[in-house]
């Protein structure tokens, strides 16, 4: 800023504390009633320090089951993982290849075949979502990882952002790799993939974030509660009849299920900002 | 845009390719197609035969009132959380972006709620403001309101709009940063020597610059509300009390699952993927006049 | 090594653009050939067809005794220094030098010596272990330069290689090019717009110009007798002088009723017919007198140091003089200018073409 005023910078700094303690504050509660026994938290008068029951509910969220047949935390925990390695991975291996032929190829139809990706980008899963589900039944998908994981594949983002990045890369690699006598193979793996490699880290934080997170998708699908994503069965853990609703498990799997994209945003600020940003270009 | 060097041979690239489009198609096209299709069809009541009906299933949507209901309370909840999440955004990142120190930590400490997932942001939120054991709702009744979102539509709808604001603040507040650390400080230098005070500054030289960012996150904060707060919703409200916040997207999913109205669900379908493609195109139009500009 | 051979060479881009039109040109084994012309000539155009980065649309390319129009880059046995260097970012210094040479199965340890020997040649074996991006420009343009050495092709082509560096690096390098290329003794072919690379550079100077090839020739012989406009007006700084005249008779002409000698001029021109008069700012005689002189209205001065540029009209168009510091007063408003006949440039007006003796 131009101006130097202590006033105005010390209205800054309350300013973004008093957004963060906002921002903070619901899961900073989550976090609190993880650490009481379910009657404190049920008598409305939780205290706002840490208790100490987390070393019972955490344990108990993770590794055992419950009332209502809910299944341990540790197994929803680890399907949501496969389904967001899944998405993610997945999205990175189809967009890099299908964005390395439509940036070094001239072939038949190119623009065409850019164009039906690129349309993908206007339509979220929610808009098709009954018949998606009847396309992966009828495949005998329903229940599998492959079929929690395919329709959220098809989506135009990776290409484009891999189609943007190829474009940056200056012509003369291309023709240098082609003197030095490298063929589309060579080029890909010596050239094309080492410098790709930010990218395709910024594209797997916010894939993964995106595939942790799905909540129709999986919602409609997966119907043995072995098959949960963690994000389903938290929800389901709270049931309209208060009495039985285990908050302090529900808190407890609320904060686990917040834990992994939450660490990854936090330690890999960089490539989260870079994938968000350059995805929404 | 166009490479000039290009690598030879078609068979390769369709190789490639192939991977992408057979998702693409199967996952994404076939669907699309059966909606806009089976939006013209009326299956039985037992679900083993259907007729054409020809456009039978819109008319008879927009005759319902839930339907026009579904639409105002869609247009309500985007427009409050575009207004309070663009607001409250636009405010931190203008303070973040003046020249503090521990700018840094205070970007990381606002933007981690982006990876929390809508139906978790929605369940901190109830937890919070639970008619019984919510922290926040003794506050609430102790000046004599009786909040209670699981029975009062406004106060569910409050409740949506919080949860939703909440999530959607971090993105926000990412891109006007952004946006904001983009506009050339000279610009901005030139406008305090022509004796333009810091407030002035902001409405006169920055908020016009920033224009572009505003637009495309407006566009982006009532797309994000149409589809991603589906979890915020199902875990709050379930779309009710009686149905009152039942969004759009909420709507087929309701139809089509609780009621077996496939068709009608179907027609609702193709109307949201019209909104969403005039939104899009709203937004490249707009987009490409700021590239010429 | 070998030579290469152009052979009415076209290009024509989609949309029937004729970026280059049949040029047909002989570069002899082991020599310095330097392509020159303004951007959008179609110089690089060229360049690039004889590497086998842009198909050729007509004519044939011989590398030596070989037809190359079919044949990949990699196996057309040449190698290339690009504008902006083109080092793969990712690898080291020495892994960019070994690359080409890696993919055509060249034995590891042949490998290790032509890159030391290579990187000794241009005094880079201190920075093998870096990468591009911890380089300099210039230590980027040796890289460049050590790639192409390390493979032993039989033609170097330099595609504007010394653009990206600051003016007094680019002498420097342009030396050093001049002198690796001697004691390598490649065929190397060389594209700039800059006229002193190109006189300095090359053994043969090819003037190119909207696709076509204006005039080749040695630098010295490109300077004292350009065959067209185009190439009197390219070649040389200040650019030669251009006034409208007429013929008066065999050895003759009239500029604005001043009439000069001129030694080499067509003969059987009709007398009375409209020419073209060239003069270079530094062939006429600021303060002489004579038989063949003109008169020049100075409009204001350029000192240059060592020289001055009397800037001013003759005849009503542009004129350009340039005397040595001290010969004349600076504010000298009127000159006159002394023209030996041997030093004068007639073209035609509607062909360009040099009017001189057959």
């Amino acid at each position: 800023m131009v101006e130097n005023r202590p006033f105005a910078q010390f209205m800054a700094y309350l300013t973004l504390a008093l957004g963060v303690v906002i921002v903070a504050f619901p899961v900073y509660l989550a976090i609190m009633a993880s650490t009481f026994d379910a009657a404190t938290i049920i008598n409305g008068n939780m205290p706002l320090v840490p208790g100490d029951q987390a070393a019972v509910n955490y344990p108990r969220a993770l590794f055992y089951g419950g009332v209502h047949a809910r299944e341990p935390v540790a197994g929803m925990m680890f399907n949501s993982m496969i389904m967001a390695l899944g998405i993610a991975i997945g999205k990175i291996l189809i967009s890099i290849l299908s964005a390395f032929a439509v940036v070094y190829f001239k072939f038949p139809f190119r623009k065409t075949a850019f164009w039906i990706i690129f349309i993908t980008l206007m339509l979220p899963v929610e808009v098709r979502i009954y018949p998606t589900y009847k396309i992966v039944a009828d495949l005998g998908l329903l229940d599998t990882y492959t079929g929690l994981v395919m329709p959220l594949i098809a989506s135009a983002t990776g290409t484009l952002l891999f189609r943007q990045f190829f474009m940056t890369i200056p012509d003369e690699l291309l023709e240098a790799s082609k003197i030095d006598g490298a063929g589309a193979f060579r080029f890909f793996k010596d050239t094309l993939l080492p410098l790709s490699m930010t990218t395709i880290a910024a594209l797997f934080v916010i894939q993964f974030i995106y595939g942790w997170n799905q909540y129709l998708w999986p919602l409609l699908i997966t119907t043995k509660s072995s098959m949960q994503t963690i994000v389903i069965g938290i929800k389901k853990m709270i049931t309209t009849t208060d009495a039985l609703t285990e908050w302090q498990i529900a808190m407890t799997t609320a904060v686990l299920a917040m834990l992994p994209p939450v660490l990854v945003v936090i330690f890999m600020q960089r490539l989260f900002v870079k994938g968000l940003v350059e995805t929404e270009k | 845009m166009e490479k000039r060097a290009h690598i030879s041979g078609w068979t390769l690239p369709l190789l490639l390719i192939l991977p992408q489009m057979a998702i693409t198609v199967i996952f994404f096209y076939w669907p699309a197609s059966q909606a806009i299709w089976q939006s013209f069809l009326r299956e039985d009541a037992f679900g083993l035969a259907s007729e054409f009906v020809g456009f039978e299933n819109y008319v008879s949507l927009f005759e319902q009132p839930e339907y026009y209901r579904a639409m105002t309370t869609t247009a309500i909840f985007s427009s409050l959380v575009a207004f309070f999440s663009l607001g409250c955004a636009l405010l931190l990142a203008t303070q973040a972006d003046k020249n503090i120190r521990g700018g840094h930590v205070f970007k990381t400490l606002l933007i981690w709620p982006y990876a929390v997932a809508p139906a978790i942001a929605g369940v901190l939120w109830i937890f919070m403001f639970h008619p019984t054991l919510g922290t926040l709702s003794k506050p609430i009744k102790a000046v004599g309101i009786d909040w209670n979102p699981m029975l009062n539509a406004n106060h569910a709808m409050t409740l949506l709009v919080l949860s939703a604001t909440w999530k959607q603040i971090s993105y926000n507040f990412l891109f006007f940063l952004a946006g904001l650390q983009a506009i050339p400080k000279s610009v901005i230098e030139a406008a305090a020597i022509d004796g333009a005070g810091p407030l002035r500054r902001f409405w006169t030289v920055i908020f016009p610059l920033l224009s572009p960012t505003t637009f495309f996150l407006l566009v982006v904060n009532i797309v994000y509300v149409f589809f991603d707060t589906f979890g915020i919703i199902d875990a709050v409200t379930g779309g009710g009390p009686a149905g009152q916040t039942t969004t759009l997207v909420y709507k087929v999913y309701a139809d089509g699952r609780l009621g077996g109205d496939l068709g009608g669900s179907a027609a609702q379908s193709v109307i949201l993927m019209i909104i969403v493609i005039a939104l899009t195109a709203i937004q490249f139009r707009y987009v490409e006049r700021k590239v010429q500009y | 090594m070998a030579g290469v051979t152009l052979d009415t060479v076209r290009k024509v881009y989609a949309g029937n653009v004729e970026a280059v039109k049949g040029v047909s040109l002989g570069i002899e084994d082991g020599s310095f050939c330097v392509l020159v012309g303004p951007s959008g000539c179609g110089k690089s155009t060229l360049l690039r067809m004889i590497a086998g980065l842009e198909t050729i649309s007509g004519g044939e390319v011989k590398i030596g005794d070989r037809i190359v129009n079919q044949v990949e880059p990699a196996d057309r046995d040449i190698a290339m220094v690009f504008q902006n260097y083109a080092l793969y970012p990712h690898m080291s210094v020495y892994d960019n030098m070994a690359y080409g040479l890696k993919n055509r199965g060249t034995p590891k340890d042949e490998i290790e010596k032509r890159v030391k020997e290579a990187a000794r040649i241009l005094a880079i074996e201190s920075f093998l272990a870096r990468k591009p991006r911890q380089l300099s420009g210039g230590q980027r343009q040796r890289v460049a330069m050590g790639r192409a050495i390390v493979r032993k092709p039989q033609v170097f082509l330099f595609d504007e290689p010394l653009s990206n560096l600051d003016a007094k690096l680019r002498v420097q390098m342009r030396v050093e090019i001049k002198r690796l290329q001697r004691a390598l003794g490649v065929t190397s072919i060389y594209v700039t717009h800059d006229q002193v690379e190109a006189m300095t550079l090359s053994d043969k100077l090819v003037v190119m110009s909207g696709g076509q090839i204006e005039q080749v020739g040695t630098p010295s012989e490109v300077y004292r007798r350009p065959e067209t406009r185009f190439v009197a007006t390219f070649i040389g700084s200040p650019p030669m002088n251009i006034l409208p005249g007429t013929v008066e008779a065999p050895g003759r002409v009239s500029i604005g009723g001043q009439s000069i000698a001129v030694t080499d001029m067509r003969e059987g021109l009709t007398p009375g017919s409209a020419i073209e008069v060239g003069l270079r700012p530094e062939d006429v005689q600021a303060g002489g007198t004579g038989t063949s002189s003109l008169s020049m209205d100075v409009d204001f001065v350029e000192e240059l140091g060592a020289t001055q540029l009397f800037h001013g009209k003759v005849a009503g168009a542009e004129f350009i003089v340039q005397a040595s510091t001290g010969q004349l007063p600076a504010d000298t408003r009127r000159l006159a200018l002394a023209v030996e006949p041997a030093n004068v440039h007639l073209f035609d007006p509607q062909t360009t073409k040099r009017l001189g003796r057959v």
